[in-house]
């Protein structure tokens, strides 16, 4: 049975996760939101097609997507320093995860953009509406469940980011798994984070999906 | 040819020169071509063709959701192509459109759909709210406000969207295939609805279709497109009792001309032309003549009130007969046509 100051260091480290994860996701819609809009207007079959910008953009993004996680953390700690002052504990790892989920929710935004059937949006443009109203007024309400189940995905994939931030110095329970689990061979504290790990992820996937299906209005 | 069409007394909508071309990777492929078409306000003007002809782009172009290769579309006085995009989006405020899949907004009940264009013209949503309920009653369904397009059946949901593009009192209302997905009964309402809306708010309305049965039941005038070009205009009547084009004939006669079976005996085809369709001529004309005739195909329709019908009769093989046919035809005053039999 595992001793009582670790319990409390696994409650610790939950909250932390919590913390980096929510903040993570928070920012990364802040960024992804807008960059996944303008990829689903600017596209050839877009409201404003744009090629030049389309494929600039989504040449960035591809890049971003490309490198694996724990290499772009790494890769960016001048950055990290120079926003956090350090690139060590939960609030550092805000930045990477920050900066390697926002391409990942552009591109799930765009996709869930482009799932509105286009009669509505023609329909739309007939009465009137500007390619802003079209975005505010018809794409996003349109696409909200499909907008609610990217943002479960997305929270489960940060989550899984964050731990493996917990390698190289980021906070949170991929820290407690990284040095008691890995490197004492406390095998018991890695089986207790994992199964935390996968209620957590539980959690907010079948909220994700019950919020979708709650306010889908397609379905009677 | 019925070419160039009179210009209509007071047109709305004057579309000239217009041509489209596409292009894609396959090339350039031209849509419309030397399109000329003047729509009387007031009128209920058809537009008719079958798939592929071109139809639905023209009446895309009238809105500019598709902008014109070439050629000028002019609405109640303005040239839409000279417009900036913020005038453009004014104009199409005064041209309701309605589509065969009627495209309402999945995630707005009814009433929240009717009141998008309100919302976008910058009504209070006071006043938005009471001008929708108004519409949802013109439309037929004043109970409805609160279900979700998932919850109307498709003449339910094409009401609404006739209401949302009523919304802000437009002038034209451009239906675009509007009953091709509603069963018979329900197209039949839905055009009793739009022929209403025409009478008690004088709303131009133009109606794209490839069913001659929907002309026949609303329209007035009518302009037959084929292969991107417009084959015949004129007055519906007119055009049903005598057909000028190829494609008229073929849209008139809808099954398609059961003549291929027939090999190489002659037909009539026979034009009621609204005093005579209710005398029993073929039954006088069999009494008459003394012999047995064919009726191959038969249809009589209800045009603005007055009665109209098509028939085609096959002759006897006896040539004494087939004249005695023909003088009884023009003795009663009945238009009447050979037609080519091609074996």
């Amino acid at each position: 049975m595992l001793e009582p100051e670790i319990w409390g260091l696994i409650g610790r480290s939950i909250l932390e996760t919590f913390y980096m994860v929510l903040v993570s996701t928070f920012a990364s819609y802040v960024i992804g939101l807008p960059l996944g809009v303008l990829l689903a207007i600017t596209d050839k079959d877009g409201i404003t097609p744009c090629a030049p910008l389309y494929t600039v953009l989504g040449f960035i993004i591809n890049v971003l997507r490309s490198v694996p996680f724990l290499i772009l953390m790494m890769t960016i700690q001048p950055l990290t320093r120079a926003i956090v002052g350090t690139v060590l504990g939960s609030t550092a790892t805000i930045v990477p995860l920050v900066v390697g989920a926002s391409p990942f929710i552009a591109r799930m935004v765009e996709s869930s953009l482009k799932e509105v059937d286009h009669g509505v949006i023609e329909a739309a443009t007939s009465i009137g509406c500007s390619p802003f109203q079209i975005v505010w007024k018809v794409l996003l309400p349109e696409a909200r469940p499909s907008l609610t189940v990217g943002a479960a995905i997305s929270i489960t994939t940060i989550l899984g980011y964050s731990a493996m931030a917990g390698f190289v110095g980021g906070g949170g329970l991929g820290a407690v798994a990284t040095n008691y689990g890995y490197y004492r061979y406390q095998s018991d504290v890695m089986l207790v984070i994992v199964i935390i790990l996968v209620i957590i992820v539980q959690i907010f996937q079948e909220v994700g999906m019950r919020v979708s299906r709650r306010f889908d209005k397609r379905i009677r | 040819m019925r070419f160039p069409m009179q210009q209509a007394a007071n047109p709305i909508i004057e579309i000239s020169g217009l041509r489209k071309v596409f292009h894609t990777k396959q090339g350039d492929f031209t849509a419309l071509d030397g399109i000329d078409l003047s729509i009387g306000a007031g009128d209920i003007f058809g537009i008719i063709g079958l798939s592929g002809a071109g139809k639905s782009t023209l009446v895309r172009c009238i809105n500019y959701l598709e902008s014109p290769t070439e050629g000028t579309i002019r609405f109640d006085g303005r040239v839409l192509g000279t417009l900036k995009p913020a005038e453009l989006r004014e104009a199409r405020r005064s041209m309701g459109m309605i589509f065969q899949q009627f495209n309402l907004l999945m995630q707005r009940t009814a009433l929240g759909n009717i009141c998008l264009p309100l919302e976008i013209a910058g009504v209070p949503r006071k006043k938005a709210v009471e001008r929708a309920q108004e519409l949802l009653e013109l439309v037929g369904l004043p109970d409805r406000a609160d279900a979700y397009p998932a919850q109307l059946s498709g003449g339910q949901k094409q009401r609404v969207a006739i209401a949302r593009a009523l919304a802000t009192n437009p002038k034209v209302l451009l239906c675009d295939e509007a009953t091709s997905a509603l069963d018979p009964t329900t197209t039949r309402s839905i055009l009793a609805l739009l022929k209403e809306i025409n009478q008690k708010l004088g709303i131009t309305i133009v109606v794209i279709t490839h069913e001659m049965s929907v002309i026949e039941e609303i329209c007035r005038h009518v302009a037959i497109i084929d292969q991107s070009r417009i084959a015949e205009v004129g007055e519906v009547e007119e055009i049903f009792v005598n057909p000028q084009s190829d494609i008229a004939r073929r849209l008139i006669f809808p099954g398609g001309m059961p003549v291929e079976r027939l090999g190489s005996e002659r037909c009539v085809r026979i034009v009621f032309d609204g005093n005579s369709s209710f005398e029993p001529v073929v039954a006088n004309l069999v009494l008459e003549c003394g012999t047995a005739v064919n009726i191959l195909f038969a249809d009589t329709k209800d045009i603005d009130g007055r009665a109209f019908g098509q028939m085609l009769i096959q002759l006897p093989d006896d040539e004494i007969a087939q004249k005695r046919v023909f003088n009884y035809l023009s003795r009663v005053g009945i238009s009447y046509k050979e037609e080519s039999i091609h074996a």
